[in-house]
């Protein structure tokens, strides 16, 4: 069987994986993150969204063998080793942006990919057209796109509407 | 000492406590857990929508690399089938057909994604792959996929026991009465509509693992339930006879349900049977494509009615025929949804003197047909909603004064319908007056002209609806055919030192309940939200419970644990009186506190719970030491949220395509908990309302096949599908629960497609369009402005 090494949320593994198996099944089987979930099986939904090489990429249409030599992060990498949360997730919990918490990794992942690639910031109507490929059936969207329009400030070092409220 | 800040009781938009674990990625999802030693299973479904199964050769199967067996149904002899919830008469008191659905197809299957056999492997890979090495011959026969085609004499007949594929045939109302009104009427307004057919899709497809204790002899079923107390009652009793003291059932976190995941399903009772065969744990887990052809689908209805009136406006009468699509067999509560959850809201927000409707319910050779999102309540308030508006364009009133015009007039509750529910509280002037304020409706015209300059149509659209939920008191629901109880189960756990676990029968997967249940905890017994745990979804935890659906959990659960505290709160007075040398009768109980009425004496309720646990003084000879109280819940009656939602449209021409601009929803759901969760649970169902308006339509071609089958193919809400959704309320208090609470997380789903459609029409007003079916999608819309258009380039 192939052998991939890959380095997840900032660990190096080396498995053995079937030539089919898919860089979500070996994430959630073998190394047992089971925070990167399957919500569809044709590449609709965007539950299984991480990180390679800092890039967003749906892990349920990427081979395990493609991910090798990469670095990938998923939701369980994203908070400090002390436990603070990325400016994203705190965005999440503040604004009601997630119910039953099914897609919330994915879109998580989706938006700050999104963030990160838009330095000049992103207005509501291009936060929805770049979660095209991020399905949510709880919250209509409202909260997520309002979570993120908090975090881009916060990630971009701009005086934030979530650090307003904090004051 | 117990300090509750104030943010943190009722009214509170206290931040959600299950947050922390979805959004780290620790949330525990059935398909999260593993069992040491578990195998996995896959199912081999029928291709076909209507074949007898002449043979099943399963050695090739069994042969492959890793299978650990391969089952069919022969190999499931003695299981009970898949029982329904609840039984309908037709309308000369005979019951409803009630069709066997076995476990794996037996004979026949009946509609495209019908279990065949079950593959078990030591990977699911490797049981995906068996599956396709198993050999079946079918003789297919002719499907019945449309519910006239099915109901027409000679159509094939899908089951030996319902003749002419009827389930029932249901009345309800009083067809003497209503003929006489619509006699005397001064105008008749016809309507026919079809509902749309959708599917679900909770983003968590559906999963199971069933594991058996060759030790004790105890079986586990985790599964992807929003009632596992009913999934065990239902799979122990009826289909694999396990007594449940034999039987744990546990849905842990669950991934969006939507009446999708309240249903008992065939893969649970596999995996929990085979478990107990193989003596090893067997996971399932559904695939997305596979769960468009296993999940229970939502509404499906044909409908024709008639609506008369006085020379006023004034509603005299309603008639209705509905047929309901069951699909191949009977889901767990579907009887019910087309009945009791669908005719008896028929009067709506109006006084309508006398109404006669009339169901039948068909078999078809399609997938199950069950409760979703609103179960029966969007079907009755869409039909409702679109015939008023038909009306007022037709007796040229006012689309908002006719619907003054015939409110039930605030001062009549407690108000009788003609179709058996007595609504308790409303005022459905006060949620128009505010939605019509906040969505600017009077200034709807300029913007329509501003719209039209751009080349765009611009239509405003509005429904005022009404819903029965929190389900439901058990004497009546049994005399109307349930063969369950609808009450609901809460503890409260009172620890030595003063932290309490709460056990609820209610479920969460997704409404927040950890956080909403602990707020009544901390505003009743003044105990921090941090230190209140709410337990719920697993039997051997929870006494028992009903579960979520229905909008019931804070209407019924929150009610059952606010009886819970009233006796801590009993007991603690007793205790407080002991410890305090006094009367019971003069203890004070405020938010954790007890006090000798009048003067400066007083314990926490920690001081008291610890004198219960450790009861070295205590007043034994009254009371048991512990501060632990169960209390069981049975309502008085439904509640009855209510409230008008506006929908503002623009429509390109070119193309067709609907977008919706604004959208404002005002809703009594009586008192609210928590207003942010109750937000997000309006806006969800509003955009759930919006799908089903402009995308999703589940679709079967002439040969049952479903054409819609995937995400690549059913239209789901996108990001940039949906507005921003502007929610308020207005509150009159449910007058029968403790609470006051009426619940919401069903209201969006149930008033917003009318109101969004309503405006589609509206923009489209120029083209002499009286009506469109739902979705209304681009190709519908420009057909629509184009035959518009024809006769005028041909001038």
């Amino acid at each position: 069987m192939p052998q991939v090494t890959l380095t997840v949320n900032g660990k190096a593994h080396t498995v053995e994986v079937e030539g089919r198996t898919l860089l979500v099944e070996l994430l959630r089987e073998q190394l047992r993150l089971t925070g990167t979930h399957v919500g569809c099986d044709t590449s609709q939904c965007g539950a299984c969204v991480v990180h390679v090489d800092g890039d967003s990429v749906k892990s349920c249409t990427l081979l395990a063998v493609q991910a090798d030599g990469c670095k990938i992060t998923t939701i369980e990498g994203l908070a400090k080793p002390d436990g603070t949360l990325h400016p994203m997730q705190e965005a999440f919990r503040e604004y009601h942006a997630l119910q039953c918490g099914f897609c919330t990794p994915g879109m998580v992942m989706s938006a700050i990919d999104l963030v990160k690639k838009h330095p000049a910031g992103l207005s509501e109507k291009e936060i929805r057209e770049g979660l095209e490929g991020n399905l949510c059936r709880c919250t209509g969207y409202h909260n997520i796109v309002k979570a993120i329009a908090a975090a881009q400030d916060v990630m971009h070092g701009r005086r934030s509407e979530l650090a307003r409220a904090a004051e | 000492m117990n300090v509750v800040t104030p943010f943190e009781g009722i009214g509170a938009s206290v931040r959600r406590k299950e947050d922390l674990r979805f959004l780290s990625g620790r949330g525990q999802y059935t398909d999260d857990i593993s069992r040491p030693g578990q195998a996995h299973a896959y199912l081999l479904r029928s291709p076909h929508a209507h074949a007898r199964i002449l043979s099943v050769d399963t050695a090739a199967a069994k042969a492959m690399p890793g299978v650990v067996a391969v089952f069919t149904s022969a190999d499931m002899a003695g299981l009970g089938g898949i029982p329904c919830g609840w039984q309908i008469h037709n309308k000369d008191g005979s019951p409803m057909a009630e069709p066997v659905h076995p476990v794996l197809a037996t004979g026949k299957v009946r509609h495209v994604g019908d279990p065949v056999a079950v593959v078990v492997a030591e990977s699911r890979a490797q049981a995906k792959d068996a599956a396709e090495a198993i050999l079946v011959e079918y003789e297919v026969l002719p499907a019945a996929v449309d519910m006239e085609a099915a109901l027409a004499p000679g159509a094939p007949a899908l089951h030996d026991t319902a003749p002419g594929n009827l389930c029932y045939d249901w009345q309800i109302g009083d067809k003497a009465i209503t003929d006489a009104a619509f006699a005397g009427a001064h105008k008749v307004v016809k309507f026919e509509t079809t509902n749309n057919r959708l599917v679900p899709n909770a983003m968590e497809p559906r999963a199971a693992i069933g594991d058996y204790d060759t030790t004790s002899g105890d079986y586990t079923l985790y599964t992807t339930s929003q009632n596992p107390h009913v999934i065990r009652l239902l799979m122990g009793a009826f289909v694999l006879q396990i007594p449940e003291a034999k039987l744990r059932v546990v849905a842990p976190d669950v991934g969006g349900g939507f009446g999708s995941k309240i249903y008992h399903y065939a893969e649970e009772a596999i995996v929990t049977w085979a478990a107990g065969k193989l003596h090893r744990p067997v996971k399932w887990t559904c695939e997305r494509t596979e769960s468009f052809m296993s999940d229970a689908h939502g509404r499906d209805h044909v409908t024709r009615c008639q609506l008369a009136l006085d020379a006023q406006g004034k509603f005299l009468g309603l008639r209705v025929q509905t047929h309901a699509n069951m699909g191949a067999y009977l889901s767990t509560f579907a009887p019910c949804v087309p009945t009791y959850l669908y005719a008896t809201l028929l009067s709506g927000v109006y006084a309508i003197p006398t109404i006669h409707a009339e169901v039948k319910a068909v078999f078809t050779s399609t997938v199950p047909v069950d409760a979703y999102r609103g179960a029966g309540r969007p079907e009755a308030t869409y039909l409702l909603e679109r015939l008023v508006d038909v009306a007022a364009a037709e007796t040229g009133i006012d689309k908002v004064e006719l619907r003054r015009r015939n409110f039930i007039p605030t001062d009549a509750f407690p108000y009788q319908t003609p179709v058996a529910l007595q609504y308790d509280s409303g005022n459905y002037f006060a949620t128009l007056d505010q939605a019509l304020e906040t969505s600017g409706w009077t200034g709807f015209e300029a913007r329509r002209a501003e719209a039209a300059a751009q080349g765009k149509l611009r239509g405003i659209g509005i429904s005022t609806y009404l819903e029965a939920c929190g389900i439901a008191p058990s004497a009546v629901v049994g005399s109307l055919g349930a063969r369950a109880g609808l009450y609901e189960v809460g503890t409260i756990r009172v620890h030595p030192t003063g932290s309490v676990t709460v056990l609820t029968g209610s479920h969460s997967h997704g409404q927040g309940h950890e956080t909403t249940f602990a707020q009544l905890v901390a505003d009743r017994l003044g105990v921090p939200i941090a230190q209140v745990d709410v337990v719920h979804g697993d039997t051997a935890k929870v006494p028992f419970g009903m579960g979520t659906y229905g909008s019931r959990s804070l209407a019924v659960g929150g009610s059952a644990m606010f009886k819970a505290m009233d006796k801590i709160i009993a007991k603690g007075k007793k205790i407080a009186a002991h410890l305090m040398e006094a009367s019971v009768e003069d203890i004070e109980f405020d938010r954790g506190t007890f006090r000798v009425a009048g003067t400066d004496r007083s314990k926490a309720l920690a001081e008291i719970s610890l004198a219960a646990y450790v009861p070295h003084n205590f007043p034994h000879d009254e009371l048991e030491p512990g501060l632990d109280e169960t209390a069981f819940y049975d309502p008085k009656n439904f509640t009855y949220p209510g409230g008008c939602h506006i929908a503002e449209v623009e429509i390109d021409s070119e193309t067709g395509r609907v977008t919706v601009v604004q959208f404002t929803a005002v809703d009594d759901i009586g008192r609210v908990i928590n207003p942010m969760i109750v937000e997000g649970q309006v806006q969800g169902g509003v955009a759930q309302g919006i799908g089903q308006a402009l995308l999703e339509h589940a679709v079967y071609d002439s040969a049952g096949q479903l054409l819609s089958g995937s995400m690549m193919d059913y239209t789901m809400p996108r990001a940039d599908d949906l507005p921003p959704v502007g929610v308020a309320t207005h509150a009159t208090l449910c007058t029968h629960n403790p609470l006051g609470v009426k619940g919401c997380g069903e209201v969006g789903a149930i008033g917003s497609p009318p109101a969004v459609m309503n405006a589609v029409v509206d923009a489209l007003r120029d083209y002499g369009v009286r009506h469109i079916e739902m979705p209304a999608t681009p190709a519908k819309i420009w057909n629509i402005i184009n035959a518009g258009r024809r006769p005028m380039a041909a001038e």
